[in-house]
């Protein structure tokens, strides 16, 4: 008899709904992309199909959303996501968005591309303390109305992964009260600000709720076995936090039921 | 050949983490009687041909839009340097 032991990487999580699999999840690929394979495979979990973009091609491919994973765009260099936003693609990404229709997330890297594309305002800078920080962070969803967080309940919390050493969200502080008065920070961090972003602000959207952009890594909390050792829902297994998962079931469920 | 330089350095109200390092560094080292330190960037831009109003036109474009980002860094300079030789 053999024991088929599992790959590591194999897709041990059942799919969330099978009548999301018909929503197209475009993942964007920079050199020095990081986290687009991780990405695809939480759409895949969540229910949807990946479908993988590549940042110098002229075609959306007919995504019905897409996501701007996080790594290291043309290494950083000059700034982080400052190259990457003139890239062919993120023409079409920013005719899409601007206007409210395609839904568009920014991780980490793909953050900082948002705000260097306009996208989205503020920027980022270097952490505060200027070391690189991996570590399990809690978050509070403040705005589950947007594309991506409508599966969370407002004010719940979420734990996922965050490594980053450019996370240190700035903006003036005219645009900051634009952000908290008009709703638009969607994620605050919980438990003490691990780099110095202003307000404690870990992610925002646009005025119309379709574009996000948030620096910890919710696709890196989604698959058990591979996720974090805490959940914001609850005691978990080792590496058993999926509190990312939700991200890509608001986006998916959104597109279905439009 | 003719360069174009261009300084970007952080805006004034925004926080800059490489410079206060370097300010923590330097009385370590025995480099005393500085207040603050602010590290921004210096690009050269080689100019074939001479450097006209046109091509340095382009440059504070290029300066604007690609070189620094105004939500967090001004350009403090974009001027024509001659090889001293």
């Amino acid at each position: 008899m053999t024991i088929e032991t599992p790959l590591i990487g194999h897709s041990a999580a059942e799919v969330v709904d099978e009548s999301l699999s018909g929503v197209r999840v475009g993942v964007v690929t920079f050199p020095g992309t990081l986290d687009d394979r991780d990405a695809l495979r939480a759409v895949r979990i969540a229910g949807g199909t990946g479908v993988q973009l590549w940042h110098g091609d002229h075609d959306l491919k007919d995504v019905d959303a897409v996501i701007i994973p996080g790594g290291f765009s043309y290494g950083d260099y000059l700034r982080a996501g400052a190259i990457s936003r003139f890239a062919p693609l993120m023409e079409q990404i920013t005719a899409a968005a601007s206007g409210g229709s395609l839904p568009v997330l920014g991780i980490c890297n793909g953050f900082q591309v948002l705000t260097e594309a306009h996208l989205l305002p503020g920027s980022m800078v270097k952490n505060n303390h200027l070391h690189f920080l991996c570590k399990d962070q809690r978050l509070l969803v403040e705005n589950s109305s947007t594309a991506w967080t409508s599966s969370y309940g407002e004010g719940s919390e979420i734990v996922v992964p965050l490594k980053n050493q450019d996370g240190q969200f700035v903006a003036d502080e005219r645009t900051l009260d634009e952000l908290e008065g008009e709703g638009r920070v969607v994620f605050r961090y919980v438990g003490g600000n691990p780099n110095g972003s202003r307000r404690d602000i870990a992610g925002i959207t646009n005025e119309h709720g379709n574009v996000v952009g948030l620096m910890p890594h919710p696709e890196h909390a989604v698959e058990p076995g591979f996720g974090p050792d805490s959940s914001a829902f609850g005691e978990v297994e080792v590496r058993g936090g999926v509190d990312g998962l939700g991200i890509f079931t608001s986006v998916l469920q959104k597109l279905v039921n439009k | 050949m003719p360069r174009i330089v261009v300084d970007v350095m952080p805006k004034p109200e925004i926080l800059d983490p490489q410079g206060k390092a370097i300010a923590g560094a330097l009385p370590r080292l025995g480099f005393t009687g500085f207040a603050e330190v602010r590290q921004g960037k210096r690009f050269e831009l080689t100019v074939e041909g001479d450097v006209t109003e046109e091509v340095l036109d382009h440059a504070r474009n290029a300066a604007a839009t690609l070189l620094s980002n105004p939500v967090i860094e001004d350009v403090t300079r974009v001027a024509v340097i001659e090889d001293a030789q």
